[in-house]
């Protein structure tokens, strides 16, 4: 499976990995909803490095559509709870 | 798949397929990925440049800032040096103030030193996609049939469209970071210009209680520096601190005098 990190870049992961990124993303998005910043920064530096370490990085001349994409590696809390809804992601 | 991630990634995809709408022909998507490609590596260009115009002002006004330390640092000497510990100690606060602000300016200022690398290579990946989609657009063309090219096409242009987001998305980052720090410059600035920092409690024009009270006791600490300058090149070794500081002070009272108005008696 390709899943980018917004702003960094595409990794290609195993099914293995795979179920263990939902289980961080499902962890992030509950201290999320706790309002728990500190828990949210922890689990999803973890989630992303999970990501970088097992991932293979993709070359820059792959072309490929991402199947999951994260959001940036510094998303605060805030930008995480509204779900990147705001315009401008493609400037235009 | 729920989650941040499965959030984001709809809110990317929705964008993507919503500029892949608006052309339903391939060889018209594929025209049109490229138009918006080569549009958004202008983008890029211009915001890595907006980057490198935000670092120079903030350089700029952290040299400003470091004159001012050097500037109220001076005017704590004299001050003391005038048995005026009050003074001085009103100099130091100051000096402490823009202190901090240097230190806060000069985080900022290696944050954008960060977002302008980040940008750069983002500029160099796009532009090698961009790449790769010319060429594999032309393979589509000469080995698939036209439905089959279609969905080749559409999955192309995903794969780049991606790119462009993303990319989008970290330039704007990057600019939403650098106006919250032209904002903060301009605060500065203001507090500058109002004279925080230099003319705490003003007095007529670029003149405050420091300045005023420095220039009274100017004429006096110069003639005693220059006593202590010529007591240290005279060869007195026990007043050679005080000879330092007093060469120091000295010096740098004319100094600050150019910049402040310090010399000039009110007529």
């Amino acid at each position: 499976m390709i899943v980018r990190i917004a702003t960094e870049g595409q990794y290609e992961l195993g099914d293995d990995d795979v179920a263990e990124l939902n289980e961080l993303d499902n962890e992030a998005v509950a201290a999320c909803e706790a309002g728990d910043e500190p828990r949210f920064r922890a689990t999803y530096e973890k989630l992303l490095g999970l990501v970088r370490e097992r991932g293979r990085s993709l070359e820059e001349d792959e072309l490929e559509g991402s199947d999951v994409i994260l959001p940036p590696p510094d998303v605060s809390m805030a930008e995480a709870r509204s779900g990147f809804s705001e315009e401008g992601l493609i400037p235009g | 798949m729920p989650g941040l991630s499965g959030r984001m990634s709809t809110v990317i995809k929705s964008k993507i397929s919503k500029l892949l709408d608006r052309a339903e022909d391939p060889a018209e998507t594929l025209d049109y990925s490229y138009q918006k490609q080569i549009e958004l590596l202008q983008n890029v260009k211009k915001g890595i440049a907006d980057v490198v115009t935000s670092k120079k002002r903030l350089q700029l006004q952290e040299e400003k800032l470091k004159q001012q330390v050097v500037k109220l640092d001076t005017q704590a000497r004299q001050a003391l040096a005038a048995g005026n510990e009050d003074l001085a100690r009103t100099a130091l606060e100051r000096k402490n103030v823009v202190q901090t602000e240097l230190q806060s300016l000069d985080t900022q200022i290696a944050q954008l030193e960060q977002q302008q690398d980040q940008m750069t290579a983002s500029e160099a990946k796009l532009r090698t996609k961009l790449e790769q989609f010319r060429s594999k657009k032309e393979v589509i063309k000469a080995q698939y049939s036209a439905a089959e090219a279609q969905v080749r096409i559409s999955e192309a242009a995903t794969g780049v469209g991606e790119e462009m987001a993303d990319v989008g998305l970290a330039m704007q980052r990057a600019l939403d970071k650098t106006e919250n720090m032209k904002a903060r410059a301009d605060a500065v600035q203001e507090l500058e210009a109002a004279g925080t920092f230099e003319d705490l409690t003003q007095i007529g024009e670029g003149e405050d209680d420091i300045d005023r009270q420095l220039k009274q006791l100017s004429s006096t600490s110069e003639v005693d520096s220059e006593l202590e300058k010529i007591k240290a090149e005279l060869g007195s070794g026990s007043s050679a601190p005080a000879g330092q500081l007093g060469a120091g002070s000295g010096g740098q009272s004319s100094g600050a005098g150019q910049g402040g108005a310090t010399q000039e008696q009110a007529p």
